[in-house]
């Protein structure tokens, strides 16, 4: 399948996914997310691919919904707005979560509406000094949804989050970064580079074992302590088996630099 | 080692008393044909018959533990052909197995593959495991006891807006209703139910027996008829050597040694 609304390559087991529809500041319509499934169809069975980066083309991330996509006639039966949630979004959302191997999200512009929830979902994210986050939601009558309201709070505290959620105001790469909700702000021609040299660095890691700890760490907030032990009990059993460990042994004992396959 | 007698089941000589079954059709997702019931019936025979083997672990591939019947097989019987369906016998033979019997189920497990997994006696699921009886989706309704086991595993509600609506249920919903017991990462379900199995494994084989007849009874009459088999059943081990043995072996503060006598 050739895309037209993304752009998606791998080199060196780097996985790059880029929203590819620039004049439309790369809002989702029913054409892309067909698309971004298709690639993370082939993510998951490409078994070269050890890190995905996700990011926008042109001057924008990710503008969320394309709303010329969507039933918006003010006069005309109310849109059932689940139905795309539940057929799109939520399983974009879980599909990041469940990737097993790291995600990173080059946020190269404005992320708004589920545009500025997707890169929640990643694993790490980078974002241009230029980028914003928008919660737009608000301004059109909405919630926000693509788990905005389950990731917020969880990542910039109640307070925060709500004062993003309610007002919409735009908040600047450089503020995301001191409020916890990106990892790291770059200027803005460099980011492309910043995130693939990560991902190369990813890409020689142990990628099962960096699985399991994405999968640990994204249960977290459903589990008590109990349960979480638990959990890092079986998913430390499975790394265990992995051949990375073996070798990641081998190489400390042996003070050499070890050479991970992520198997 | 696999046993060659079967062509669409793994079925692996005892471990620690420990038989695993393992369906494996994977090019039609472990769909139960008639064939394959019935050598799941005859493997069940087996493993009743052979002393060595204590507890049954019952499981699929990876990606689905059974995905329903046959439905080309389905389409080809009319009502008479239904009436004669050979396929009742193997069911029958499932459920009258005595040992304890563990389903270990990833991913899909779905009509006939969730009427399987409910003729187990512990169910252990991975988090991907999705439970469903999706016949009625065909013009059709659960034919092997989706609509008795299921209603008493998860309650009226639930069982009804199962099979009403044919949608599968993930296997949270599934604890969190009682369908099964445990789950796991889906990498680990089967060695987590070999280890409980292996537990069982352990205990005399005549209290297992009894203690198994003793729930499916309560399971289907009323409770004085139930408390009535469970004394019936108590009375009765306590003419065996291995309850002798197990007392003793608790006063003697060592493990218990039971020979199944």
């Amino acid at each position: 399948m050739s895309f037209q609304h993304i752009l998606y390559s791998v080199d060196s087991g780097v996985a790059l996914l880029s929203l590819n529809r620039p004049k439309s500041l790369n809002s989702f319509n029913e054409a892309m997310h067909l698309e971004v499934r298709e690639a993370f169809k082939q993510i998951k069975s490409d078994k070269q691919v050890r890190v995905l980066v996700l990011t926008g083309e042109g001057r924008g991330f990710c503008a969320g919904q394309d709303l010329s996509d969507r039933n918006v006639d003010p006069t005309a039966d109310a849109p059932d707005l689940g139905i795309s949630i539940e057929k799109f979004y939520n399983p974009l959302i879980k599909a990041i979560q469940a990737l097993p191997m790291p995600v990173i999200c080059a946020v190269n512009g404005v992320a708004a509406g589920a545009g500025a929830n997707l890169p929640l979902a990643c694993d790490l994210i980078i974002a241009a000094r230029s980028a914003k986050f928008i919660q737009a939601f608000c301004k059109i009558g909405l919630i926000p949804d693509s788990g905005g309201t389950w990731f917020l709070p969880r990542l910039v505290g109640m307070a925060k989050a709500k004062e993003m959620a309610l007002l919409g105001e735009p908040v600047s790469a450089d503020a995301a970064l001191e409020m916890g909700l990106v990892n790291r702000v770059v200027d803005d021609e460099l980011l492309r580079q910043e995130a693939l040299t990560l991902a190369q660095h990813l890409a020689t890691q142990p990628t099962k074992g960096l699985a399991y700890i994405k999968r640990a760490l994204n249960q977290t907030f459903d589990h008590g302590l109990e349960e979480q032990l638990l959990l890092e009990r079986d998913l430390q059993r499975l790394a265990g088996q992995t051949q990375d460990y073996r070798e990641g042994v081998a190489a400390f004992m042996a003070k050499r630099t070890p050479e991970f396959k992520g198997e | 080692m696999s046993n060659s007698l079967y062509s669409m089941l793994d079925v692996h000589s005892p471990a620690n008393g420990v038989q695993q079954i393992q369906l494996h059709r994977p090019e039609a997702l472990n769909a139960l044909t008639t064939a394959m019931l019935g050598e799941l019936a005859l493997a069940l025979d087996e493993a009743e018959a052979n002393e060595s083997v204590k507890v049954v672990v019952l499981t699929g591939s990876a990606r689905v533990f059974a995905a329903g019947a046959d439905v080309k097989e389905m389409a080809e019987r009319d009502m008479v052909g239904i009436l004669k369906d050979p396929r009742q016998q193997s069911w029958q033979s499932i459920s009258r197995f005595p040992k304890p019997l563990i389903a270990a189920i990833n991913g899909y497990c779905l009509g006939g593959g969730c009427e399987l997994a409910m003729h187990a006696d512990i169910l252990i699921a991975g988090t991907d495991a999705k439970f469903g009886q999706p016949e009625i989706n065909l013009g059709i309704m659960p034919g092997a006891g989706g609509t008795q086991r299921l209603v008493r595993a998860v309650g009226k509600s639930l069982a009804m807006q199962m099979v009403l609506t044919g949608q599968p249920i993930n296997a949270l919903q599934a604890k969190e209703a009682g369908l099964i017991s445990e789950i796991t990462q889906p990498e680990l379900t089967l060695t987590r139910a070999m280890e409980v199995a292996s537990q069982i494994a352990k205990k005399s084989p005549l209290a297992l027996r009894l203690a198994k007849e003793s729930i499916l009874k309560g399971m289907e009459t009323d409770l004085s008829t139930g408390l009535r088999f469970e004394r019936h059943a108590f009375t009765v081990l306590a003419g065996t050597k291995d309850r002798e043995e197990g007392i003793a072996a608790f006063l003697e503060k060592r493990p218990a040694k039971f020979t199944g006598q």
